[in-house]
């Protein structure tokens, strides 16, 4: 229920969670293991499968089910490959292709290999989803280019000595090409798919939270997962490879177990007031990234707003009243303040109330589905609690942006976009109490950093932008709506 | 790879050679066609060696240093963008190690330092077999080198004094090395060579340079210098294959440095290179 995902800004994360939630349907592993008699052949399909049973392919849910099939006709050096028809996207018996292959019959030892290998080519040069292996121990390569060209393509193992016995020693999903919603539907060929040692996979650089040292205020019942794992190596062709990985190839520890904990599955719970490190080690490698806790103490919901008439209330985040769709707590952001200290943007369902937390926040953007007409209404509503001292001279900046008559965010164009900002001084703000924060709509006088005149149009707004830059650079934030009396 | 002022134009062999075999099958060919006074397999007398038992600064008796990005201020006339230091940082034996380390840092202009050890005035030679013992390591822009010059550089400028290269390496090429000779006409250099040096590159299978030691080394006799890697001789130099004068037979001191970024690794570091990268040399030792 408290469960915080911590937003790194980069685009990992994105596939990371369409991998969890594209493959967590299955799970589970044999409790009679006879590890004497485990096969430990790498062989996955060369002109044929190779000990893979009867019965070895698992479609994901929602994907299409019969996109699979042994072509005789292509193949990389042979006439033989594994052909996987990506259908359209509005493709009735499924949007998208993706699978499991899992061995029907004991699992392998894979433990002296250090890759799975394979050639593919594609009908069309697309992107594929993801290519993996693994069940407890998956281990997923995101966002793979196919050419119409036949291509190695190598996924090295995160840690062998852990690969005692694999049964899913296969896994792809891939959807069409073009625009979202309307991709169309392509074929790739994939041939000579198996686990090998090649002996130029090195240099390993295993990662927690994209490689980020995290730093965020936390309160006690919080969860933090630590995604994305990742493990990195250079290949003998000298690029790096990176794949994102199961928590249980790593050792997590804490600098304070009575603060927090890591469970093996890589999530960490937080149990009393203190600071505590996080860090972890993969096969005696430490990882990169960390996540620094400090915890504040039992966490207080802000002041539960007013019951209102709908019609008296636009809201953009708040569990009070029905809020806009599509909210985006970090539709654009800075890099972080001070310089050179990441940004934090979290997110924390505290038994059904959520709230944003912002750390080293210089700036952040947050956005929702379409515009909306505040002109009738009389005031911005924010709660604030600042979990950083406050100096007399510490302010928040907070603005809002009006896409204006066409109703699109014109970039630094302009053309009819229009904003504006209001500061809250310290003198108004607390540490460690939730303040309530009543800006009227019509006083977003200020020029904004970004370039925008004040006063802003209200008939378009689209935007609310919190800026810590000027010294208020941590906060938890709810509430926030427009509404009138 | 001295004074290399534009990209090195290489003739490469790229010969995996797998076994020792083919090696005693040249040196038996080449010994049908040479002088028969002349026997490459004679160096095994040990006259001067480095195994880095001695924490500390390397040998002075041994190992002097160049310092800074090159007397022409254009990175060793190679664009190589580190600078050079006699620094403990970036050279310094630990171990039973020659460790030389490359940081990315700001540095008198440069944004990365390194080091560069020569023995010249110190320990020189003609002929002989010269090895060292190295671990590699790896990332685009970075380049170590174990090679030799002419000790009459000073009044014979690169290529005259000529250049040979026991092992270069490209860190975006982890399973690769090269050996090559320099001489007058023949060099890395456009303007001041017709010809391209002479250079074989030597590849590993299923194994690469940056996660163990191996042995690099040259025999080297009156008209022939023989590369090997490990127990695998790989190529073989002699007056017949070089476009030019053969300018090796007098003394040549030894170098090892490990550059970032230059014409020979395609320009500099990029955003995967990881830092600091090291060169650890386990020993030098030339025999006669």
């Amino acid at each position: 229920m408290k469960r915080t995902r911590i937003n790194i800004i980069k685009k990992s994360v994105f596939v990371a969670c369409l991998i969890a939630a594209s493959t967590s349907c299955e799970r589970s592993i044999s409790d009679d293991v006879e590890f004497a008699t485990l096969s430990n052949g790498g062989e996955i399909f060369t002109d044929d499968f190779i000990g893979m049973g009867e019965d070895f392919y698992f479609p994901f849910i929602g994907a299409k089910p019969d996109v699979f099939s042994v072509d005789m006709d292509e193949g990389y050096e042979s006439t033989t490959s594994i052909r996987i028809d990506v259908p359209n996207a509005d493709d009735p018996a499924g949007g998208f292709a993706g699978a499991n292959f899992v061995i029907d019959g004991s699992g392998r030892n894979l433990t002296e290999f250090d890759a799975l290998t394979f050639w593919a080519r594609a009908s069309q040069a697309a992107t594929a989803g993801l290519f993996g292996f693994g069940e407890e121990f998956s281990t997923e390569v995101a966002q793979v280019d196919l050419t119409t060209q036949w291509q190695q393509y190598i996924v090295p193992i995160p840690d062998p000595s852990k690969l005692v016995e694999v049964k899913n020693v296969f896994r792809f999903a891939a959807g069409g090409i073009g625009t979202e919603g309307q991709e169309v539907g392509y074929s790739f060929w994939i041939d000579e798919l198996k686990f090998e040692k090649l002996g130029t996979i090195a240099q390993p650089r295993p990662a927690i939270l994209a490689g980020q040292d995290v730093t965020v205020d936390a309160f006690i019942g919080q969860e933090f997962p630590l995604i994305p794992l990742t493990q990195t190596f250079n290949l003998g062709n000298g690029q790096n490879q990176t794949t994102l990985i199961d928590a249980s190839y790593f050792t997590f520890s804490s600098s304070n177990p009575e603060v927090a904990k890591v469970n093996e599955g890589g999530i960490v719970t937080v149990f009393r007031q203190g600071t505590a490190e996080i860090t972890a080690v993969l096969n005696g490698v430490s990882a990169q990234g960390s996540l620094n806790l400090n915890v504040l103490g039992s966490f207080v919901s802000a002041p539960i707003p007013p019951a209102r008439d709908p019609s008296d209330v636009i809201s953009v985040f708040s569990d009070s009243y029905e809020s806009l769709s599509g909210l985006n707590v970090a539709v654009f952001n800075g890099p972080g303040f001070p310089a050179g200290e990441p940004i934090s943007i979290s997110m924390t369902d505290f038994d059904g109330n959520n709230i944003i937390e912002y750390g080293n926040l210089d700036f952040v953007g947050i956005g929702w589905d379409g515009n909306v007409d505040v002109s009738g209404l009389q005031f911005l509503h924010i709660d604030v609690q600042v979990t950083q001292g406050l100096s007399p001279s510490d302010i928040l900046n907070v603005q809002i942006i009006d896409f204006g008559a066409n109703g699109v965010d014109d970039g630094s164009v302009r053309v009819d976009d229009t904003g504006g900002g209001f500061n809250i001084p310290a003198a108004d703000l607390e540490e460690g109490v939730w303040v309530p924060i009543d800006i009227p709509v019509n006083q977003f006088t200020l020029p904004t950093g970004g370039g925008f005149a004040g006063s802003p149009n209200l008939t378009n707004v689209a935007r609310v932008v919190f800026v810590g830059n000027l010294g208020v650079a941590n906060i938890l934030v709810d509430n926030i709506y427009f509404y009138r009396n | 790879m001295m004074n290399v002022k534009n990209s090195i134009r290489i003739k490469v062999r790229e010969i995996v050679y797998q076994t020792t075999l083919f090696a005693i099958v040249i040196l038996a060919c080449w010994a049908c066609n040479t002088d028969d006074t002349q026997d490459v397999v004679t160096f095994e007398n040990l006259v001067r060696s480095d195994e880095f038992d001695v924490e500390g600064t390397p040998d002075p008796e041994f190992w002097d240093f160049d310092i800074g990005n090159g007397p022409n201020g254009d990175g060793w006339g190679n664009q190589e963008l580190q600078y050079y230091t006699a620094r403990s940082e970036n050279a310094t034996v630990e171990n039973g190690f020659l460790i030389i380390t490359a940081f990315q840092e700001s540095f008198e202009g440069s944004d990365y330092t390194s080091a560069r050890l020569l023995t010249k005035g110190l320990v020189e030679q003609q002929y002989g077999r010269f090895e060292a013992r190295m671990r590699l390591p790896y990332g685009k822009g970075i380049w170590p080198a174990f090679w030799m010059l002419g000790a009459d550089i000073d009044t014979n400028p690169w290529p005259g004094a000529g250049e040979i290269d026991i092992m270069e390496y490209r860190g975006q090429e982890p399973t690769r090395v090269l050996g090559s000779v320099h001489g007058p006409g023949y060099c890395g250099s456009e303007e001041l060579c017709e010809e391209t040096a002479v250079s074989t590159t030597f590849e590993l299978e299923n194994d690469r340079f940056d996660t163990g030691f191996h042995v690099f080394g040259i025999e080297w006799g009156p008209n022939f210098v023989n590369y090997y890697v490990d127990d695998v001789l790989y190529n073989q130099i002699t007056p017949d294959d070089v476009p030019g004068e053969w300018v090796f037979d007098k003394p040549f001191y030894i170098l090892i440095n490990l550059a970032v970024g230059g014409t020979f690794v395609g320009g500099g570091p990029n955003d995967e290179t990881v830092f600091p990268q090291r060169l650890l040399v386990d020993y030098v030792r030339i025999y006669n």
